[in-house]
């Protein structure tokens, strides 16, 4: 830990040795720090994007698993049992997918969450050191000057590194969703899902065959009892009106 | 003493716990040492959870240095190993 604070501790006195005159660094450091305080708020603003769209795809993917449902019903409605059940395997596929994802935004919305408090107190700390540099430059004697700039400058650096490297996982944290979104990508594109982008896909397809055919099926049979002709699952003897056939 | 929590801010800690922090703190050190990911776990659930509890938060306008900086809770062993590294992820800081 100690380690960690000496980092911390070198970097902020680059700061103090930038300017000879510290009313001038302090001035110097309050423009910094609100340039900063842009970047922090450009990287939240960066978060919140990508969120959006990981959410976007997220939703995409709720859809296709219900998409996959509803056909697994028609193909068992239209008895293609194999078409049905080939459904659910994509449906299922997609399902895992969309769990991992789903985990990764919650974790991304609490992230977000707990940088937008850090930007608070950041903003707070700022305003801050903007008063008291006032302060300072007007009770300005040397030695005294220096313990207290020393102090705030101190102070709000380590707020800025804590800041800065909460942005940064949060942004690492979207890279590896983004990382994640592409693989998804990679197996639509590899067929093991199937694209769900365009309106057909095979499933519908075969679907519109199976169901094609049964309503083919229907007209033939309606067809032949107009024109009285036997029906082949029946037998000759049966009676007109009889639908159960006697094997 | 104050410590910070990396993205939830700092909070004061009476000198009574300064001992605990301490020991706790050289379990999370070894741990990362060692590569023992378990231990670097439980170390740094118990730091952080005894300086929320034990500690008030600083009011934001504060501006102080704090005494003793803990990694976020949800840090990996991996991460840990870079935050201590010169390399890590401390570069953005030039206020």
């Amino acid at each position: 830990m100690k380690r960690m604070g000496t980092i911390f501790g070198a970097k902020m006195n680059k700061v103090l040795d930038r300017a000879e005159n510290p009313n001038e660094t302090l001035d110097y450091s309050y423009q910094k720090q609100l340039e900063l305080l842009q970047n922090v708020k450009r990287g939240l603003a960066e978060l919140v994007t990508s969120k959006r769209r990981t959410q976007l795809e997220a939703d995409r993917l709720q859809a296709e698993s219900q998409k996959r449902e509803q056909q697994a019903r028609q193909a068992l409605a239209a008895g293609n049992e194999d078409l049905a059940r080939e459904a659910l395997q994509r449906k299922q596929l997609i399902d895992g997918q969309l769990t991992g994802l789903s985990s990764q935004i919650a974790d991304l919305e609490q992230q977000q969450q707990k940088l937008t408090d850090a930007e608070q107190r950041l903003q707070a700390k700022i305003e801050a050191f903007r008063s008291q540099k006032e302060v300072i430059k007007a009770q300005y004697t040397a030695a005294s000057a220096q313990v207290k700039i020393s102090e705030a400058a101190t102070g709000i650096s380590e707020e800025f590194a804590d800041v800065g490297m909460a942005v940064q996982r949060a942004q690492d944290k979207t890279q590896q969703m983004q990382a994640r979104a592409g693989a998804l990508d990679e197996l639509v594109d590899s067929g093991a899902l199937t694209d769900y982008t365009s309106n057909q896909d095979d499933i519908d397809r075969r679907l519109q065959q199976v169901t094609d055919k049964s309503s083919v099926d229907l007209q033939l049979e309606q067809m032949k009892q107009q024109m009285g002709l036997p029906s082949p699952q029946e037998q000759p003897q049966l009676t007109e009106g009889e639908k159960t056939p006697q094997q | 003493m104050i410590v910070r929590i990396q993205g939830e801010g700092q909070y004061e800690v009476d000198e009574a716990g300064k001992g605990r922090l301490e020991e706790i703190d050289g379990r999370l050190f070894s741990a990362m040492e060692a590569g023992d990911a378990g231990s670097f776990q439980a170390a740094l659930q118990e730091a952080v959870g005894y300086v929320e509890d034990a500690g008030r938060p600083l009011p934001a306008e504060r501006l102080t240095a704090s005494d003793l900086i803990l990694p976020a809770r949800d840090t990996s062993l991996e991460e840990a190993k870079r935050l201590f590294s010169d390399e890590g992820y401390l570069k953005p800081v030039e206020a």
